[in-house]
């Protein structure tokens, strides 16, 4: 069930952090560049390699939204509902988006393509509704712009 | 006499106290307060006798500053401070109510009762609840935040919201534990339990996972829950929560306790002090003392939970006699047994001679209980046949440490652990065996001690959450002589050795005569590696760790003695400590650790063949005089037989009774087979137990024994350490043990008229200089003492040979390696090594009795996946371990904690029989048996061994018990 590749990208990871101070934040964004989420299989390994609690590296994993539990889609959509954005239509969007795709909040598509996840403050706040595709923000966001985003 | 319960301040100071010596004064609602530097604003009003209202603070733990309940006022200091992480200020005034602080208080507890379900009244924890009693503290009288009507708002504590959808944040209460329970829904993520599993027990099982409002205790990853985290049930969690998240389960079933007697834990050598809490003389549960001197208000699983076996439906209450072993026993009232006993043992003195019996007293039993055995024979039997357990497993440290130091004891107490720079643990499993004294030497190791680890296996001292030894010297089972040689070797010829202190304090001529011994070429670690399988620069860096880190300690265990050369290790290891001058201060010593509860008790008061009480051979006749003026006898001035000496001679026809109490000789001592046949050889054989144990099987009387929690009386611990046993609840069997000692006694002529044990503990302090200033009134009154306590150390001695060595001069000896007579070859080309687990206790005989055995249900063989490979093992399977001694079978687990070529497992189950394999082998000086060495080969196997099957039908046939109607 687990990725076979997995103890040797982790060991090429733990290689390249070796020495670092504070290493776990920096592993475990490298775990999040090499598998796109952070399988439940590197617990046990990261805990081994920093001699740490496997509770421990849970407690830090869970504690960030950004470090996942199963791969996103294709493209990660983030739609922002703070408050300056709910107050500029956000909400409307977002509903429009999510019934257009057909899935719910922190859901993927079918087809594995697309992801919405909230997102509270872009820093956007003054060309709000506000999104993000990928590493991309988008300002006064409509469906039109995010369609083209994902494109 | 009344029993003593010692008036306690028990109260929670809310921080730690501050060890420094500077001391501030200020001012605390009025009242001058003087703390040492440090103290925290809470802990200062505290001793002021005000509580300042907290949740998430705990006086075992660091602040934390979490709750936001501890607010006070501060004049000069902007906002309101949380006491328990604001440190006290010389000149400080604070304000500990005001009505801003009150606001304050009332608004955090009206939010955390808003997510907190109101049912107190059916709760667990009703009446020992602190949020209940800050709601309390604080006034809160109502709660404002409601949930919508509608439904869409969520708490932690119902399965559904008030829409009737499923609650994603309700969690079922996880019950895998079998002695605590954790529920999630009254969890209020004060940390208090993760920061305990941290700070106190060191095993980082806990975390918080998520964040904000989804923060939860979490055990281990995502899916586990207690049983599969790394939880070792060691009850600190339990303990430290404030609510009834975490709550035992004798608890939730019985109700909250209303009486408690603080007692001292029957299992390991580290002599816990506990509370036990009652109802009537129902326990309750066992909650560890916080002012308990060995374990500072922490436990492990066996003395936290593991109690019920004194209640479980094996233990054997009536006395039962029978002529033959191969008859049923015959249940009878007390005096019938102890008249049957009485006539048998003096008809066999008669019939065989006065040296044709003998007893063997426990390590389990209270000092007093054994004081009276070995006086059963010497002034009663007029002879010298008594032994006890702890001739298998710590008689060479007597014996080194004697001819050494001067005392046969441990130099330092376990608070010292806290000032140690570099710990050496050798042939020992702190985690396993003493897990208390692990996690403080855990906590001294995560604050930059050092750790050198000399064991053949990678016990998890070697590396485990947070803690990493330096060095790892894996050496093969048996070489230990080589490799402590070896050390003294590089500190000598490397000149780490500190000339200053041994000329000072120990004979320079022998230290002469050792150097040039030493130093030679054969005692290099480059020239044992081949022996002992320890590379040598690992051994050197280890050496030059040890001879200059600061202060160092020595702890070890039966992995040094339990060898042919037991005593030569000891006294090696007695060398490393005069060599670099770490004897005699504070965090530095030698220490061994001792297995049973009252090992160091027992060997004190006198049980070994050789040495009346106080450890004065029998050849003395002053010592002789002594005691024949106290007990109106002449005292024999032959050593007497040790254990395997009364096994030969019954074998060889001459040894014909024996009165066994609290021991199970058949299961732990080695070479099964032949102890035995010693056993069925006898005529008269007396087990005192509280169950029909392995030894029994062979007895034609069992005499009921009491459990630590019916007597009174006093345990020794591995720290020398003389700590009150008190009598929580009447025997369920009639009779405190030695109440049984002094029926037979009597029965046999003694006419003693002992009435409590005060008296005997007054006999012993009489006759015995290092107890001279021992007794109930004493210990009542500082709670516990460490021998020598007598006129010149009227507190006791927390550090000994701190001026100079007992014996004068410290005396170095030589220490040459002999290699052991058992030795691999074609046929057993493998090392067994045998040892404990924590959920375990010694033969099991308690443990086995309680839920412990989820953890450790058999005894598993940890073999090299490279040695099961090359012989078609698998994990899991069944496999027959032979010596040359016998054979047994038993599960295989394959793991690298052991090298190739040594294979270890336990010994915890009658079952396996691990003790079928050992051999007779013994230490040169002590007969202390060779358990760690036995030459083995693994096969794969079908099942039990004919031995097994053979021996389980015997013990069938020899427990049945007729009817008492009959």
């Amino acid at each position: 069930m687990s990725d076979p590749t997995l103890p040797e990208t982790m060991a090429e990871i733990f290689a390249r952090h070796r020495g670092q101070e504070g290493p776990m934040l920096p592993i475990l964004h490298s775990v999040m560049e090499a598998f796109g989420h952070i399988p439940e299989g590197v617990v046990p390994l990261i805990a081994e390699e920093l001699n740490l609690g496997r509770a421990e590296v849970h407690g830090v994993i869970s504690f960030y939204h950004d470090f996942r539990k199963e791969p996103a889609g294709h493209h990660l959509l983030k739609i922002c509902r703070a408050e300056a954005c709910q107050a500029v239509g956000a909400n409307a969007l977002t509903e429009r988006v999510l019934s257009k795709l057909g899935i719910g909040w922190g859901e993927t598509t079918p087809d594995g393509r697309i992801t919405v996840e909230p997102v509270y403050c872009l820093g956007l706040c003054a060309c709000g509704p506000a999104a993000m595709v990928g590493n991309r923000v988008i300002g006064r966001a409509d469906e039109a712009k995010i369609e083209e985003a994902l494109a | 006499m009344k029993d003593f319960i010692i008036p306690t301040d028990d109260r929670d100071m809310g921080t730690p106290a501050s060890k420094s010596d500077k001391m501030v004064t200020l001012t605390i609602d009025g009242f001058d307060v003087q703390v040492p530097e440090g103290t925290s604003v809470m802990r200062a009003s505290a001793e002021a006798g005000i509580q300042v209202p907290k949740l998430c603070a705990t006086d075992s733990l660091e602040a934390f500053g979490s709750c936001r309940l501890c607010v006070v006022e501060i004049e000069g200091r902007r906002g309101t401070p949380a006491s328990c992480t604001t440190p006290v200020a010389d000149g400080m005034v604070v304000h500990t109510q005001s009505s801003k602080v009150r606001r304050i208080r009332k608004g955090v507890m009206e939010l955390y009762i808003s997510d907190h379900p109101l049912d107190c009244l059916t709760c667990a924890a009703n009446g020992d609840c602190e949020l209940q009693d800050m709601a309390g503290a604080v006034g809160l009288r109502d709660v404002r935040y409601e949930e919508p009507k509608a439904g869409g708002f969520v708490n932690h504590f119902e399965a559904r919201d008030t829409g009737g959808d499923v609650n994603p944040q309700y969690l079922p209460k996880d019950d895998s534990n079998p002695y605590f329970t954790y529920d999630p829904s009254k969890c209020i993520v004060c940390s208090r339990c993760v920061r305990a599993c941290e700070e106190v027990q060191g095993t980082f099982a806990l975390t918080i996972e998520g964040r904000g409002f989804d923060s939860r205790v979490s055990a281990g990853a995502a899916g586990d829950d207690f049983l599969t985290s790394d939880c070792v049930s060691c009850g600190a969690c339990v303990q430290a929560c404030p609510t009834a998240t975490l709550q035992e389960k004798s608890v939730i079933e019985m109700g909250t306790p209303e009486r408690s007697v603080i007692t001292t834990c029957a299992y390991c050598g580290v002599g816990c002090s506990f509370k036990a809490e009652l109802q009537g003389d129902d326990l309750v549960r066992m909650v560890p003392y916080k002012h308990g001197k060995a374990n500072r208000g922490h436990s492990c699983v066996k003395g936290r939970f593991a109690y019920g076996y004194a209640n479980h439906a094996d233990r054997i209450l009536n006395p039962m006699i029978r002529d033959s072993i191969d008859e049923p026993w015959r249940e009878v009232s007390w005096e019938e047994a102890i008249g049957f006993a009485a006539q048998k043992m003096r008809g066999l003195q008669d019939k065989y001679g006065k040296k044709s019996i003998g007893v063997i007293t426990s390590s389990r039993c209270t000092n007093e209980e054994t004081f009276l055995v070995q006086k059963l024979a010497r002034a009663v039997f007029g002879n010298n046949n008594t032994d006890t357990c702890a001739r298998v497993c710590h008689s060479p440290t007597g014996y080194g440490l004697g001819q050494t130091y001067g005392t046969s004891a441990g130099t330092q107490d376990f608070d010292s652990v806290e000032e140690t720079d570099v710990a050496i643990v050798i042939g020992a499993n702190p985690t396993d065996g003493h897990p208390v004294f692990a996690s403080r030497l855990k906590k001294r190791l995560r604050q930059g001690a050092k750790l050198i680890v000399i064991d053949p296996r990678r016990i998890d001292l070697v590396k485990s959450n947070h803690i990493k030894a330096a060095h790892h010297l894996a050496l093969r089972p048996g070489t230990n002589v080589a490799v402590v040689t070896a050390l003294a070797h590089v500190i000598v010829t490397e000149g780490l050795y500190d000339e200053a202190y041994i000329r000072e304090r120990c004979d320079w001529d022998e230290f002469q005569h050792y150097v040039e011994f030493v130093s030679d070429a054969r005692h290099s670690p480059e020239a044992t590696e081949m022996l002992t399988g320890v590379p040598a620069e690992d051994l050197r860096a280890a050496a030059r760790t040890y001879a200059t880190g600061g202060r160092g300690s020595i702890y070890y265990g039966l992995g040094v003695t339990e060898h042919s050369q037991g005593s030569t290790t000891v006294m090696g290891i007695a060398n490393l400590a005069m060599l670099t001058s770490n004897v005699g201060g504070n965090g530095m010593g030698v220490n061994p650790l001792r297995g049973q509860n009252n090992v160091q008790g027992s060997c004190d008061m006198g049980s070994f063949p050789h040495e009346l009480p106080g450890y004065r051979h029998v050849k003395n006749p002053e010592v002789r005089d002594l005691f024949k003026q106290a007990w109106g006898v002449e005292i024999d001035p032959e050593p007497g037989l040790r254990i395997p000496n009364m096994l030969d001679a019954a074998v060889d026809g001459t040894f014909k009774g024996l009165y066994c109490q609290g021991e199970d000789i058949l299961q732990s001592d080695p070479d099964t087979k032949h102890v035995a046949a010693g056993l069925a050889a006898m005529e008269c054989v007396i087990v005192h137990d509280l169950f029909l144990n392995e030894t029994a099987n062979y007895a034609h009387v069992f005499l009921p024994g009491s459990s630590f929690l019916e007597k009174d009386g006093t345990f020794t611990n591995a720290e020398r350490r003389i700590n009150r046993v008190r009598e929580v609840m009447k025997p369920r069997n009639g009779y405190a043990d030695w109440e049984v000692t002094q029926l037979l006694a009597n029965a046999m002529g003694a006419g003693w008229t002992y009435t409590h044990p005060s008296q005997i503990m007054d006999e012993i302090s009489a006759t015995t200089p290092s107890f001279a200033g021992v007794s109930y009134e004493v210990l009542e009154e500082k709670g516990s003492v460490q021998w020598p306590c007598n006129e010149a150390h009227p507190d006791g001695t927390p550090l000994m040979h701190v001026d100079g060595f007992v014996r004068g001069k410290g005396r170095f000896m030589i220490t040459e390696y002999v290699a052991t007579d058992e030795k691999t070859g074609p046929r057993f080309p493998l090392l067994l090594t045998t040892g404990r687990i924590l959920s375990q206790y010694n033969v099991g005989a308690q443990t086995r009795r309680t839920d412990n055995v989820v953890w450790h249900h058999e005894d598993v063989l940890e073999i090299h996946p490279h040695d099961a490979e090359v012989r078609g093992v698998n994990e899991g399977d069944f496999v027959k371990l032979a010596s040359r001694s016998g054979e047994t079978t038993l599960r295989a687990t394959l793991t690298d904690r052991v090298s190739p070529g040594v294979v270890y497992t336990t010994f915890h189950h009658p079952d396996t029989q691990a003790n079928v394999i050992t051999t007779d082998y013994s230490d040169w000086a002590t007969n202390c048996p060779e358990y760690k060495v036995t030459a083995v080969q693994v096969s794969p196997s079908n099942g039990p061994t004919e031995w097994q099957e053979d021996y389980n039908a015997q013990a069938a046939q020899s427990r049945r018990i007729l009817p008492a109607a009959e």
